[in-house]
């Protein structure tokens, strides 16, 4: 072999062993680490119901309910699309609220309730003052009033 | 006037050069780092979600960013280090190495403590978290590897290897909120939309990005300075200058 080649061979096995890694590397990250299921993908059965999963979507409008004693709350997670409704005894976020991002860990019960251990919130990246999301949110209100006229 | 560049990539003219421009970044870094802090604690707007708990975006993104670029500039140096076995370049790199680190742990460190209020926790295996946390690593055992092999030049090349393959998690890094379902959010600013944050809040952050960089570059220089006094020290140009210091 000449040394050209040499040097060919170990730049062409460098390479494959960067690809390969690059590859272990998404296909763990792909299968390790917790995801979130949308409610629309658990409703499809695409989410493993014999182990623990997450949920994400929004915290549906009028869907938190406390119970009077204690910690438990229940509310539903939506997609707009489909609904799964929630259980969770524990403290919430501080960024949990109706309408919101929400994710939620656990398992879904015979009943199809989501049995959460862990609810976690989930915020986007938008960053303004209150008065510009006021501002918004009234534009918004006043184009819906336009189009339901 | 054609200015000889490459007069620079010897070490003894790089470190009297290093020496001038040194105390010229860090002035500016200084500068900038009050203005930016100035800017996020008094004049940025609260937030209309988060509240005040925020501002820690001001700190916590451009250690992000620059925990990123860092890596990318260390594995460049690197890299060249390796194929055109430039000594200057690859002491660069060794020399990036613990300012990437500081900026890495900073990012982790304040998201950690950003995740607890927001999210309701520290910390999640995300895909975000995790990859930058791969980053932590990478940084780690770049710095490590070189420390255990005693020929430098050895060092190098051995390091320039570990930085080169490591260099596949920074586009992970980038797209992990797009591929993935995370928790973290999506990027506020990013090179192909509008920000999606307030101008006085996004200006806070750059100003604060520009700090880090200045903060970076004099680091890098004062270490590559230390670096090719220790690997130089049996140059004659290196016992001149000792003898200068020491008769001053």
């Amino acid at each position: 072999m000449k040394p050209r080649h040499k040097k060919l061979a170990f730049i062409t096995l460098g390479l494959s062993a960067l690809a390969v890694a690059a590859a272990l590397v998404l296909n763990a990250f792909q299968s390790n680490l917790v995801f979130f299921f949308s409610p629309s993908q658990v409703a499809a059965n695409e989410a493993p119901i014999d182990k623990k999963f997450r949920i994400g979507g929004l915290v549906e409008e009028n869907s938190i309910q406390r119970h009077e004693s204690g910690l438990t709350v229940n509310f539903a997670v939506t997609d707009s699309a489909e609904s799964i409704p929630v259980t969770y005894t524990g403290i919430l976020p501080d960024l949990f609220k109706e309408g919101k991002g929400v994710v939620a860990q656990g398992k879904i019960s015979a009943d199809g309730i989501f049995e959460a251990d862990e609810v976690l919130a989930k915020h986007d990246e938008n960053y303004m003052p209150p008065e510009a999301a006021m501002a918004l949110e009234q534009a918004a209100q006043a184009q819906k009033a336009s189009m339901t006229q | 006037m054609a200015i000889n560049w490459f007069k620079y990539s010897s070490p003894a003219s790089f470190y009297s050069l290093a020496g001038k421009m040194v105390p010229i970044f860090f002035i500016a870094a200084v500068l900038l780092l009050v203005a930016g802090l100035y800017i996020g604690f008094f004049v940025a707007p609260t937030d209309f979600q988060q509240g005040e708990a925020y501002r820690i975006i001001f700190i916590h993104v451009p250690a992000a960013w620059m925990s990123m670029f860092l890596y990318l500039i260390m594995a460049f140096w690197a890299g060249i280090g390796l194929a055109f076995n430039t000594r200057l370049s690859s002491m660069v790199a060794t020399a990036i190495a613990p300012t990437g680190a500081l900026f890495t742990f900073l990012a982790l460190w304040t998201g950690s403590l950003w995740g607890k209020p927001m999210w309701g926790t520290w910390w999640v295996w995300d895909a975000r978290l995790t990859s930058e946390l791969i980053l932590f690593f990478l940084y780690i055992g770049f710095m490590s590897l070189q420390a255990a092999i005693d020929d430098p030049r050895r060092a190098d090349k051995a390091g320039a290897i570990l930085a080169l393959v490591g260099v596949i998690n920074i586009p992970i890094i980038y797209f992990s909120v797009q591929w993935w379902n995370t928790l973290h959010q999506g990027a506020s600013v990013s090179l192909t939309q509008s920000p999606t944050m307030a101008s006085t809040m996004l200006m806070g952050m750059l100003i604060m990005a520009l700090a880090s960089w200045m903060y970076s570059i004099a680091m890098t220089l004062m270490r590559t300075r230390v670096i090719i006094l220790e690997r130089e020290s049996h140059t004659a140009w290196v016992s001149e200058l000792h003898q200068k210091e020491a008769t001053r």
